[in-house]
């Protein structure tokens, strides 16, 4: 027998709340990306080579995320990539002698930018550009060094 | 035959009707017209298409050959607003009465108000408790179909059929499957309403006690044609010995009690 | 010969039907569309597809979440990679399992279910009395279910992958200690919201679609029988399963072959 009307609305709004907040928890919590992040400002990093880092990625400060990779190009006449980050706005008082370098989580884990903040007074703004920068460590390099200091020895 | 009817008042009519199902013919080359305010019964043995001219006056078949007509229209052959409007001025009784299952009673009888009209709640309310009325089933109103008797079930649907005010009803076997006491009911409430309500009815059925009990006149329904038609007296005292099988149900006759099969001593033979 | 005259034979029937089930949709979108109005009736028709269908999905997804958090775990660790779990087990939810998992998960409840009600109005002449009351059947009955079916596939594919997500998690952090930064920091930085999430909510209402056509033309061409009736809910599970496995796998050439 059918159920009430009411009982009936009830649980269909119910299930048309569930079958939402599990879109948008998909789209804000699983893809890290849609509506949460708030305003953000974007600043640059110019990196020799950038390895496995993808937009998306996310930008950390003692391995608290402060922002997201918002995406990745090629400078036209360096010809080094430049990542631009997307920070939120409540993290605008880095300072302008931050550093940038493109960490990995575990030995083969996903890449992800890791700021280590200065000590000058001028905070940094929208689409400035980090001065000091570290590369992406790349296992083949790693490995290649390794070889050669112990032929070194 | 039928044609002495064409001159007088006739709300149906058929007209040279063929119709087959993909595989089987029904009729061929059907006449029969059914007089206004009248109850009309349609006999036959199983399978002569009976419930199949209902179909086709309803316009959910469509004959291949020939004309059938309503109320002095031809019954359109294209599902439209024509037909629908066509079928707002008939009412039908469904042998498995046909009830939405998940309606109650009174929803059960409001249903074609609901969708057909745009009458205020109130008033449908009063025409659905009228209805109801009529077939002794005011009290019912709250209960489910699963809840119904075979009988009150049928009943219900007999208020549904004639929620909007029809012009005709039809009846598709209304006598299957009824306890004597429901039988009874039924035989009473076809004529009372046909007489009330000025309708015309057209009952299909292979009963015939009841069918000659309640009838005006009849036709009966042989190999795709008529092969017999009058009021009930007319009928018992035909001489036409495949009337005279049919109508008092006899078991040999010109339909033979065996199917046709090659002789039977060969057979066993082998 | 008799065996080659059967495969004609079912050659024949099968064109016929998939000719006939293409008229259903057509007038079934154009009940869909006629019943828009009518949200009383859709809302109803959501309840019987989808929030009955609510629990088995949440479950069936928790587990299967929790299963891929073990085997996830298993494999990666070899590579000491079990930081990338979030990623395995977020990836194969939103972009295949949870969409063709849930639609399976739906043909087989409320596929079913449709299929058997409308067997059952036909077979009972409901269908026909509302011809005979003037009222379309296609829009009354057909066009709510098939509304309902399209709403409802997406919300709970997407509620399939979101428990399935939270699953892994319980166990790649409750049993294999996994930080929990990690875990989703890895799924945010490898799930793209177009490319992964929008194509797997593609994927499930092209799946909605396909059962409850599939689902409706069967009970609204079975015979009217209690065989007729049995044998169209099984064909509604065997033809809906198949078509969503065989149409998942197209969509995915699409989408991520290009």
């Amino acid at each position: 027998m059918m159920r009430s009307n009411s009982v009936i609305e009830i649980w269909v709004g119910i299930f048309m709340l569930a079958g939402i907040a599990s879109l948008a928890m998909l789209a804000v919590q699983v893809s890290g990306s849609g509506f949460s992040s708030g305003e953000t400002y974007r600043i640059e990093a110019k990196f020799e080579n950038v390895g496995g880092l993808a937009s998306n990625a996310p930008v950390m400060i003692g391995g608290v995320r402060v922002g997201r990779v918002g995406g990745i190009r090629i400078d036209p006449e360096e010809y080094v990539p430049v990542v631009s980050m997307d920070i939120e706005k409540r993290y605008d008082q880095l300072p302008d002698d931050t550093g940038a370098s493109i960490l990995t989580a575990g030995l083969l884990g996903a890449q992800f930018v890791g700021l280590s903040p200065g000590s000058s007074d001028i905070y940094l703004e929208e689409g400035d550009e980090l001065e000091f920068t570290q590369s992406a460590v790349q296992l083949e390099t790693l490995i290649g060094q390794f070889l050669y200091s112990q032929d070194n020895q | 035959m039928s044609l002495q009817h064409l001159s007088e008042d006739s709300i149906v009519e058929a007209h040279d009707l063929h119709f087959a199902y993909s595989d089987r013919p029904v009729f061929d080359g059907l006449n029969l017209s059914i007089p206004r305010g009248k109850v009309t019964v349609i006999m036959g043995p199983s399978g002569c298409g009976k419930s199949t001219f209902l179909s086709l006056l309803g316009g959910r078949l469509v004959p291949d050959k020939g004309r059938i007509s309503f109320d002095g229209t031809a019954v359109p052959s294209k599902s439209g607003p024509e037909l629908y409007a066509m079928r707002r001025k008939m009412g039908m009784l469904f042998q498995k009465s046909a009830l939405l299952t998940d309606l109650n009673v009174f929803d059960n009888v409001a249903f074609p108000f609901r969708e057909t009209t745009r009458l205020p709640e109130a008033l449908i309310r009063i025409q659905v408790l009228t209805k109801l009325q009529m077939v002794g089933l005011r009290g019912a109103c709250d209960m489910q179909p699963s809840e119904l008797s075979g009988g009150m079930a049928r009943r219900v649907a007999l208020a549904r059929a004639i929620a909007l005010d029809p012009l005709i009803i039809m009846y598709d076997e209304p006598f299957v499957g009824l306890d004597p006491i429901s039988m009874g009911i039924i035989l009473k409430l076809i004529r009372n309403l046909n007489d009330v309500l000025n309708l015309t009815s057209i009952v299909v059925t292979h009963d015939v006690t009841e069918g000659c009990e309640i009838a005006d006149y009849v036709y009966l329904l042989d190999g795709g044609r008529v092969s017999g038609s009058g009021t009930p007296e007319q009928l018992s005292t035909q001489s036409d010995p495949a009337i005279e099988q049919f109508m008092q149900g006899l078991a040999d006759g010109p339909v033979g009690f065996h199917y046709p099969a090659k002789d039977y001593l060969e057979d066993l033979a082998g | 010969m008799d065996s080659i005259a059967r495969l004609g034979r079912y050659g024949i029937d099968f064109t016929f039907r998939l000719g006939e089930s293409v008229l259903f949709l057509v007038s079934a979108i154009r009940g869909a569309a006629a019943s828009l109005s009518r949200w009383g009736l859709i809302i109803e028709q959501i309840y019987a597809v989808g929030v009955l269908t609510m629990l088995i999905t949440i479950v069936s997804g928790l587990f299967v979440g929790m299963v891929i958090g073990l085997q996830g775990y298993y494999q990666l660790v070899n590579f000491s990679a079990e930081s990338s779990l979030g990623l395995v087990v977020a990836l194969s939810l939103v972009r295949e399992l949870g969409p063709v998992l849930s639609a399976l998960l739906f043909a087989g409840r409320a596929g079913s279910a449709l299929t058997a009600e409308i067997g059952l109005m036909k077979a009972t002449e409901q269908l026909a009395a509302m011809e005979m009351m003037a009222v379309d059947p296609v829009s009354r009955i057909i066009g709510p279910r098939f509304v309902a079916g399209i709403i409802s596939m997406p919300l709970l594919a997407a509620l399939f992958s979101a428990v399935g997500v939270l699953g892994g998690y319980l166990v790649g952090h409750g049993q294999f200690g996994i930080d929990q930064g990690v875990y989703w920091t890895s799924m945010q930085t490898g799930v793209d919201l177009v490319e992964d999430i929008l194509n797997g909510v593609i994927k499930s209402v092209v799946f909605g679609v396909i059962v409850v056509w599939i689902a409706l033309y069967e009970g609204y061409a079975s015979a009217p029988t209690s065989e007729g009736i049995s044998r169209a809910t099984t064909r509604t599970v065997v033809w809906s399963s198949l078509s969503v496995l065989g149409s998942d796998y197209m969509l995915t050439g699409l989408m991520y072959g290009g």
